[in-house]
Parts: C-alpha cells; sequence; structure tokens
C-alpha cells in the first residue's frame, strides 16, 4: 500500500479499479474451503427440488437438471389428502411445542439465574445431565409412559416429550445470566410481582434467545422422526417426516414423492427462521449500543 | 414524606459480618449521603433500607412504621442505581410511568404526574425516545424521573453518579441538589466520592468495614474529625499526619518541632498530628516542619509542593504563582488551632 502513495495518481486508480487479487494461497485455499462448504449445503437442496421435479423413471439419474421437468408430484402430493393432515400435525404440534418451550425453558432458567434457593445447582446439573441421555434410550420409556398414560396415537402424546428441553432451559439460564440484576430490583420497587418481572422486565430483554430457541425447537420437531413414528399409529396422526416416508409401497419407495413433500415442507421453516432472524440481528445491535 | 431510621443495624452473610451496629436518625426531608471506601457497607445498608436486602438484626423504620419485613414496594421509598437501570425496551415515558404503576391515580391524573416530572427534569421532548437514543446523563435523569413520579417518602441513591464523566457528575450533582430543595423528599445518597458528599449533603454519615465513623454536617466533619480515617478521607489531597508524642507542655514531633496545645497529657502519650495540606503555609507563623520540596503539582490558582521531612512526605499549597522551586529547603507553618491531635493507637481524636 505504501507503494502506491508515490505512484502517480493515474496508475493509483488504475490498481484500485482492477478486480482484488488474492493475496496469497492462503486466501486462495480460503476460498475453495468455503467454496466446497457452500456446495455440500447446497447439493442435497439442489437434488431434493430436482428430484422432486423428474418423473420416476428418472429419479436414480444423477442428472441435476431433470430431462423432462413436470410439476406432476406437487400435483399428486397437494391433491394427496393425508398431506394436508401431516402438515397440519406439523404445524400444530412444533407450534405448540415452540410456545411451551419458550414459556417454561424460560421460567426455569430465570429461576435458576435469578433466585438464590438451596439445591439451586443441584437442580441446575440434574437439568443439564438429562443432556447426555440420547433420545434411542428415552424411547422404551417414553412408549411405556404414553401406553399406561393411554397417550399412544395422539398430539400429547407426539409433543410431551419435547414440552421443555434442558438445552433450553440451559440456553435461557446463561442469557438470563447477561441481564443485570438492578434492572430486576427496579422492578422489585416500583411494585411488580416476581413473574411481572419474569414477563414484563426480564423476558423482552433476552428476545434474542428466545428467537434463536424457537427457530431451534421449532426446526428439531419440524423434523423429528423417531419418537412421532414410534408414538402414532393411525396415518391421520402421522407428522410430515413420518407420513413421507411412506410414500410408494414395500418393493418400490417414491423418492420423487417424498422430496416433493420435503421440498413444500421446507418453506414452514424457512418462513419461522425469516420471523425470529430479524430479532436475533436486532438483538446483536443493541446489546452492542448498550456497552 | 418522613424520617428514616436505623437501629442497631446488622448484616451477616453466612459467618462474615460486614455490618456492624448502625444506628442512624434521618430527619423529614434531610438529604444524607454515605461515604467510604469501597466495600465499607453502603450499598448493603442502602438496600436494607430498599429491602432488597434482609436485615440480619436490628431494625429499619420508616416515618413511625418498622418496615423489616415489608415488600420493597411496600415501603414508600424509590431507589436509583449506579447503572440507571432503565428499561432498554421501554421509551422514556414508559420508563417514567413504570413507577407508576401500582399507584392509585386515575388514567389522566398519571399523565399528568409524568408531564410534570418530564418538565422538572427538562426531558419532554425525550419522552418517545428509546434509551439507547439517549446520553448518559439523560439515561440518568430518566431514572431519576421513574423514582422522583411516585412522590416516595425516601429517595435512595446509589452511587448515581458515579458512570458519568466528571462535567457531567458537577452538572447532575448540582441538578439533584436543586430537585431536592424542589421537591424536599428525604434523600439518602451513597457515594464513594468525597467531594460529593460534601458538596451535597445536609449530614455526611461516613463510614468504614461496616461500622459508622462519624456523622455530622459537612463543616463539622471536616472541621471536628472525630477520629484520624475521618480526618484523611474527607478533603483533597489528604490531611498530613505526623508522628509525635503528647506530654504536660503539648506536643513534640519526632521532627523536632515542639508547640503548645491546648490538650496535654500527664503520662507521654504517643499521637498523630494532623494538618491539611490547605493549613500549611510557607509564610512565617507556628513552623511545624521544613523539608525539600521534590515534586510540584501546579494547579492554576495555585501549587501542590510535595515536601520530604524527616515526618515522611508532606503535602502543601503554595502560590500558584511564585512556587517555591524543586530542591528549595522550605519551612511549612500553620496556626496551631488547625492542628489535630489523634491519639496513635486508637486513632481517637484527642480534644
Ligand atoms: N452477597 C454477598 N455475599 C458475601 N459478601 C457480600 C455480598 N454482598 C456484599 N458483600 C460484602 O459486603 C461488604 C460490603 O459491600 P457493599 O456492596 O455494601 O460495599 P460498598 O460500600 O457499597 O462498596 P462500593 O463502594 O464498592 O460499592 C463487602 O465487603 C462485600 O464483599
Ligand atoms: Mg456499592
Amino acid at each position: 500500500m505504501t507503494a502506491t502513495e508515490i505512484r502517480p495518481t493515474t496508475a493509483a486508480a488504475l490498481e484500485t479499479k482492477a478486480p482484488p487479487k488474492p493475496r496469497n494461497m492462503g486466501q486462495i485455499i480460503r476460498w475453495l474451503l468455503l467454496f466446497l462448504g457452500g456446495i455440500a449445503m447446497v447439493m442435497p437442496i439442489a437434488y431434493m427440488i430436482s428430484t422432486s421435479l423428474k418423473w420416476p423413471h428418472e429419479v436414480y439419474n444423477v442428472n441435476l437438471i431433470p430431462d423432462e421437468p413436470t410439476l406432476e408430484n406437487y400435483l399428486y402430493v397437494l391433491e394427496d389428502g393425508r398431506f394436508y393432515k401431516w402438515f397440519i400435525n406439523s404445524i400444530i404440534i412444533a407450534t405448540l411445542t415452540t410456545i411451551s418451550n419458550l414459556l417454561f425453558d424460560s421460567l426455569v432458567g430465570y429461576t435458576l439465574c435469578k433466585f438464590k434457593f438451596p439445591g439451586r445447582q443441584i437442580v441446575f446439573i440434574a437439568i443439564l445431565s438429562t443432556l447426555m441421555i440420547p433420545t434411542e434410550m428415552l424411547v422404551i420409556p417414553w412408549y411405556l409412559m404414553s401406553q399406561s398414560f393411554g397417550w399412544l396415537d395422539s398430539y400429547w402424546g407426539i409433543m410431551f416429550p419435547g414440552l421443555m428441553t434442558a438445552f433450553g432451559t440451559f440456553l435461557m439460564k446463561q442469557f438470563f445470566e447477561s441481564v443485570p440484576d438492578d434492572f430486576i430490583e427496579a422492578a422489585r420497587i416500583d411494585g411488580l410481582n416476581e413473574l411481572q418481572i419474569w414477563w414484563t422486565v426480564a423476558m423482552p430483554l433476552v428476545k434474542p434467545a428466545l428467537a434463536a430457541l424457537a427457530i431451534f425447537v421449532f426446526l428439531g420437531n419440524w423434523t423429528a422422526f423417531l419418537w412421532p413414528l414410534i408414538v402414532t399409529n393411525s396415518v391421520e396422526m402421522y407428522t410430515i417426516p413420518v407420513g413421507l416416508s411412506g410414500f410408494g409401497d414395500e418393493a418400490d419407495v417414491a423418492w420423487e414423492l417424498i422430496m416433493t413433500g420435503a421440498a413444500i415442507s421446507t418453506i414452514p421453516t424457512l418462513v419461522v427462521f425469516l420471523i425470529f432472524q430479524r430479532f436475533i440481528i436486532r438483538g446483536v445491535v443493541m446489546a452492542g449500543l448498550k456497552g | 414524606m418522613a424520617n428514616l431510621t436505623l437501629r442497631n443495624l446488622t448484616k451477616s452473610y453466612g459467618s462474615t459480618q460486614v455490618l456492624h451496629g448502625i444506628n442512624l436518625e434521618v430527619g423529614d426531608g434531610e438529604f444524607v449521603v454515605f461515604v467510604g471506601p469501597s466495600g465499607c457497607g453502603k450499598s448493603t445498608t442502602l438496600r436494607m433500607i430498599a429491602g432488597l436486602e434482609e436485615v440480619t438484626s436490628g431494625e429499619v423504620l420508616i416515618g413511625d412504621r418498622v418496615v423489616n419485613n415489608l415488600e420493597p414496594k411496600e415501603r414508600d421509598i424509590a431507589m436509583v442505581f449506579q447503572n440507571y437501570a432503565i428499561y432498554p425496551h421501554m421509551s422514556v415515558k414508559k420508563n417514567i410511568a413504570f413507577g407508576l404503576r401500582s399507584s392509585s391515580l386515575s388514567k389522566p391524573d398519571k399523565e399528568k404526574r409524568i408531564q410534570e416530572v418530564a418538565e422538572i427534569l427538562s426531558m419532554v421532548p425525550l419522552l418517545d425516545r428509546k434509551p439507547n437514543a439517549l446520553s448518559g446523563g439523560q439515561r440518568q435523569r430518566v431514572a431519576i424521573g421513574r423514582a422522583m413520579v411516585r412522590d416516595p417518602a425516601v429517595f435512595l441513591f446509589d452511587e448515581p453518579l458515579s458512570n458519568l464523566d466528571a462535567q457531567l457528575r458537577t452538572q447532575m450533582r448540582l441538578e439533584i441538589k436543586k430537585l431536592h430543595q424542589r421537591v424536599g423528599n428525604t434523600i439518602v445518597f451513597v457515594t464513594h466520592d468525597q467531594v460529593e458528599a460534601m458538596t451535597m449533603a445536609d449530614r455526611i454519615v461516613i463510614m468504614k468495614d461496616g461500622h459508622i465513623q462519624q456523622v455530622g454536617t459537612p463543616a463539622e466533619v471536616y472541621h471536628m474529625p472525630e477520629n484520624a480515617f475521618v480526618a484523611q478521607f474527607i478533603g483533597a489531597p489528604s490531611m498530613n499526619m505526623l508522628s509525635g508524642t503528647l506530654t504536660v507542655d503539648g506536643v513534640a514531633l519526632d521532627a523536632g518541632t515542639r508547640f503548645q496545645t491546648s490538650q496535654t497529657s500527664g503520662t507521654p502519650q504517643d499521637v498523630m498530628v494532623g494538618v491539611r495540606p490547605d493549613d500549611l503555609t510557607l509564610e512565617a507563623g507556628n513552623p511545624v516542619v521544613s523539608g525539600i520540596v521534590t515534586v510540584r503539582e501546579p494547579l492554576g490558582h495555585e501549587t501542590l509542593i510535595y515536601v520530604d521531612t524527616p515526618s515522611g512526605e508532606i503535602i502543601a499549597k503554595a502560590s500558584g504563582k511564585t512556587p517555591p522551586e524543586v530542591g528549595a529547603h522550605v519551612t511549612l507553618s500553620a496556626d496551631l488551632e488547625n492542628l489535630h491531635v489523634f491519639d496513635a493507637e486508637t486513632g481517637l481524636a484527642l480534644r
């Protein structure tokens, strides 16, 4: 850069107009890795869309552009009444579970963070330790529980294991740590009760965390497969992933229909993401200004 | 409005006691400032008055009520915090209105009250702003507004100015004092800045290690400190301390000087003689100590000189225009009435 200063202005101007040249090997490698990463992310989505536009006989061709693109699969899936039902099921389940997580995870996280009571640390560790137990291990106890309570094949049965999560509680507790105690004490002096303080003072201050949690929980439940598959029996209770996996018959999986259903079912996740992402970005900006 | 009484107030966290029997009477409408070094228990005392911290033993009375077991909201107090604690997701107006949530005023009356407070604090044009669009001073004004709006019996301030820059601090200091003269509520104000304490207080409470050292008007604590700690804490630069012995004839400094004092002691007693830099002059008078000037700090209208003496480093004030040169040998004198004699062991003033 120092060199540019002594050159005639024209040369300097010329140089700035030239496309930016990669400085060194390191930068080239970085770009290459990012590019490969990008491809790895985009390819499955591209194939999903491509497959959803293919006729059944072309499904096993690896070409990305279908020879004879068709919307037939979309018409089929959308005309198939079952898909609507599954879609509604998934929406209801993912939405209710998300709301429940936002409320209860933050309530517990807030309590663990802002109230000093004996045994607090033990409760927190107990909650955290459940993170170490994989879903696969829990499925059988959940099933037995659902069976004895008569929750099999119901919304409640599908939702109950996820209504509160250890991860969400942990996340919210950590975020409430960043809310200064002064806010809470000021509210106490202003005459709010503890529940009002949580709702009107603490919750608005952790909106970015709530948005992130909402995205996590919604996506997690939208794509959940194992437990919904086990707990549901009737086709009307299926969620999208469970329903889609059953497209086709035993001999022949109808990939083009599955991919079509999958493509349609990404739309709500995009909507959720677009809605809540705004809060996350705004949250970051707000936090920056406060400092 | 009400008076505030603390009776034998103590506070312990587990086995560590941080407050040791605080006794204080604050009159109705009085402006009392708690001052002391970091960790001496000022905030803890304030928070116990507010009801944010449990009282270990003793009593807090607001008006004639013992409020030990009342919730903060039932105590008729308002508090302003060091980092403002105004809610960032609410407009200025909402923040101020928040203080009125539990009040029984009608809606139009509340509006009127908010407007009134905004006018007193000259914040009317800012009412619709969010806190992050305000300067530090403006934020603190919002916090004061939220406290004022309820017209509480007692205002509590915990170092409300320490996040502001020096100039703004001076300005807000004046504003709070004017505000007090105007609204007349009882105020308890915590600071660790002795200048703030001196300039604002009707009475100053000086604390150290959970004990009250002295309670008095700014003039009393400045001119008649009850012990060496208070003497050195109040006033900047700090009071100089010279060790010596008190006998029937008066004081003999270790440095050699002798002078007659009103205090005497039959048996020789180790003492500390305190003298403020302001009271030490280069003019002839009662010589106290002499030495070599090592450093000069010009402050404009005067110059601080650091003098290396047999009694250690002594700070004195000299003229701003013609201070002695570094290296000069000077003799510092003081009026006898400006010398404070303290017991070397207990630190208590001998009068
Ligand atoms: N929750 C607590 N547990 C244990 N000790 C505490 C707790 N809170 C405060 N203390 C101790 O109590 C003492 C008084 O603290 P306090 O906050 O009242 O000091 P302060 O005078 O306000 O100091 P500063 O000027 O730094 O604000 C300190 O020694 C502090 O370490
Ligand atoms: Mg403090």
